[in-house]
């Protein structure tokens, strides 16, 4: 406790850092599934592609992904790029699957009736499809908000900047309280995210609260969670 | 003869590989009645009904709607003119009932408001409580839902109403009632209104006209749905009108000439005891509520269905074929008891309607 408030500055400065770099592959992530779940649900092929491609890339150790970066993006080691890019793609290889699922979701007796009623198809994308695949989407952005968050310390041990230096340095001076303190400060920081993530589902989705109709597409976040979480277990 | 609306000309639909979903299809709708299109699963109703507003596109054939072709219109555009019910109510279940009425006037380029107060004035319109409003589709009942979709429908005001087997998910008992609504609607609005149905009964309550569609996208008859019962165009159409369509046909026979008779009421099931004959229990404001037994002891003995003065033949035989006492109980139009009817006079009322159009043709 002491230290902690002795260096309360350098922890912030730190979950500050971890935040941003979990963040910014998690938006990324987002911005490239969405369309990409969008391409891929049309197209048989593509989807075979990206199902197994994100399956793959899974599997690659994420310390692994940050040393062969580097030289192919042409960047320093220690350039927190490198684990922008790292963390995004394991965003997308989660968000895109996670993507299809939410479109899926989406009854096609309602796509339909969108065509009858006159709607082109990028209204009715924004205006129906979108809006309705949200639960299924925040299911697996909540997911992949903690595996970044956890992903991220591995970064520490490159160097880079985040909460996981508390554990190298810990570990390097063998002084524990710091490596507790660490673990702490991650989970707090993963139970702030899933929280937000929580509360704007909820701002965002008020009618799933509204009757018993959207049961369908719960158990299909339910579904998605279950899968996301044996995947992301697989990558750490 | 009235003035058409939608035309189909030699209309034809083939699927890739397949036989023709829709084959040579010709045919004129009028202007402000409602036709049906009825027939077995793979007919090509549904098929013949999307082309209309292009949601299936023939692969040759013109259709017109108020003279237009519809494929020089934008599909999109086109579309919004005409309003579109479905099966499964196809709300969205995101936005609230009155946003989901309002939908085509949004996309018409409608201010928000205006387009909900529009969308207030339609609850009305459907028979639904203004309360219902602001509640998520997911919160009323499958019946209401259903009338949500059609004050949809109605929103922008379409000329056309097409209609795709609106009623069918929905249970008996809500079906007739929205059977009604809708025909209680026509008569205000006098939209052409295109329904499609695979039920021959829904079809005879609905139409001014009926289409009879053969598997292989063939039209076997368009007339009148008492000709179609009376006078089968041929055994495919005799057969798919079913069994009952001797009985059906009733339905377009007034029973004003049937003879009424007077029957003993009491006001308790009891006060029947030591009776001789039926007896109708009746209660204070003389409704009936079912049948005292001459036998004894037997209490009150549910009732068949009420022949109400004006109805048709079709009524008045059920009424009493249906009765514990063979006899059908008649009622004016508050519901009071007013006699009874015996069946075989109802029988020989039938034949004489049967000879009176003999002699007409």
């Amino acid at each position: 406790m002491e230290w902690f408030l002795a260096n309360s500055g350098t922890v912030f400065q730190r979950a500050g850092e971890h935040l941003v770099l979990a963040l910014i592959p998690m938006v990324l992530g987002l911005l490239i599934s969405v369309p990409l779940g969008q391409l891929a649900r049309r197209n048989r092929t593509l989807r075979t592609v990206v199902t197994t491609a994100s399956s793959l890339l899974y599997t690659i150790p994420s310390l692994a992904l940050f040393i062969i970066l580097p030289p192919i993006l042409g960047t320093r080691i220690l350039d927190p790029l490198n684990v922008v890019v790292a963390l995004t793609i394991y965003a997308v290889a989660l968000l895109v699957r996670a993507a299809m699922d939410a479109f899926d979701s989406v009854d096609d007796d309602l796509r339909m009736a969108a065509v009858s009623m006159g709607f082109k198809p990028a209204a009715r994308f924004l205006q129906i499809d979108l809006p309705l695949s949200l639960p299924v989407l925040f299911a697996g952005l909540r997911v992949v908000s903690v595996s970044n968050i956890s992903l991220v310390s591995v970064a520490a041990l490159l160097g880079v900047g985040n909460l996981g230096i508390l554990f190298t340095d810990g570990l390097q001076r063998t002084f524990v309280t710091e490596v507790v303190v660490g673990i702490i400060a991650i989970l707090l920081l993963a139970l702030v995210m899933d929280t937000v993530l929580v509360l704007l589902e909820k701002l965002l989705t008020p009618w799933t609260r509204a009757g018993a109709a959207t049961a369908r597409q719960d158990s299909q976040a339910a579904k998605f969670i279950a899968d996301a979480e044996v995947h992301a277990e697989a990558a750490r | 003869m009235a003035e058409a609306m939608i035309e189909f000309q030699s209309v034809t639909k083939q699927y890739q590989g397949g036989q023709p979903a829709v084959d040579g299809l010709s045919m004129s709708i009028d202007k402000g009645s409602i036709t049906v299109f009825v027939g077995p699963s793979g007919c090509g109703k549904t098929t013949s009904l999307r082309m209309i507003n292009r949601m299936v596109e023939p692969t040759s054939g013109t259709i017109t709607v108020a003279g237009k072709d519809v494929s020089n219109e934008p599909a999109a555009q086109l579309r919004r003119s005409m309003g579109y019910v479905m099966q499964s109510s196809g709300l969205m279940p995101h936005r609230s009932v009155l946003d989901n009425i309002a939908t085509v006037p949004r996309l018409n380029g409608v201010s928000r408001a205006a387009a909900r107060k529009r969308a207030e004035e339609l609850l009305d319109v459907v028979g639904l409580a203004s309360t219902l409003g602001k509640r998520y589709p997911s919160q009323l009942s499958g019946g209401q839902q259903q009338r949500v979709g059609v004050a949809r429908a109605l929103a922008a005001d379409p000329p056309v109403l097409l209609m795709d087997e609106p009623f069918s998910a929905v249970d008996p008992v809500v079906r007739d009632e929205l059977q009604q609504e809708l025909l209680r609607l026509q008569r205000e609005l006098a939209k052409t209104i295109v329904f499609v149905t695979h039920d021959i009964d829904e079809a005879t309550v609905l139409g001014d006209k009926v289409a009879v569609f053969a598997v292989g996208g063939k039209l076997a008859q368009y007339a009148a749905p008492e000709e179609i019962l009376r006078a089968p165009a041929n055994d495919f159409v005799a057969s798919f009108v079913g069994r009952d369509r001797g009985f059906r046909h009733l339905s377009f026979n007034a029973a004003d000439a049937v003879r009424i008779h007077p029957v003993k009421t009491v006001e308790a099931p009891e006060l029947a005891a030591g009776n001789s004959e039926w007896a109708v229990v009746v209660d204070a404001g003389s409704r009936p509520l079912g049948w005292a037994s001459p036998r004894d002891g037997a209490g009150l003995i549910p009732g068949g269905s009420l022949f109400r003065r004006g109805d048709s033949l079709r009524r008045a035989l059920d009424a009493a074929l249906s009765s514990p006492a063979g006899m059908g109980v008649v009622v004016d139009e508050h519901g009071r008891l007013v006699g009874v009817l015996k069946a075989d006079e109802v029988l020989a009322l039938i034949e004489e309607t049967r000879h009176k159009r003999e002699d007409a043709t």
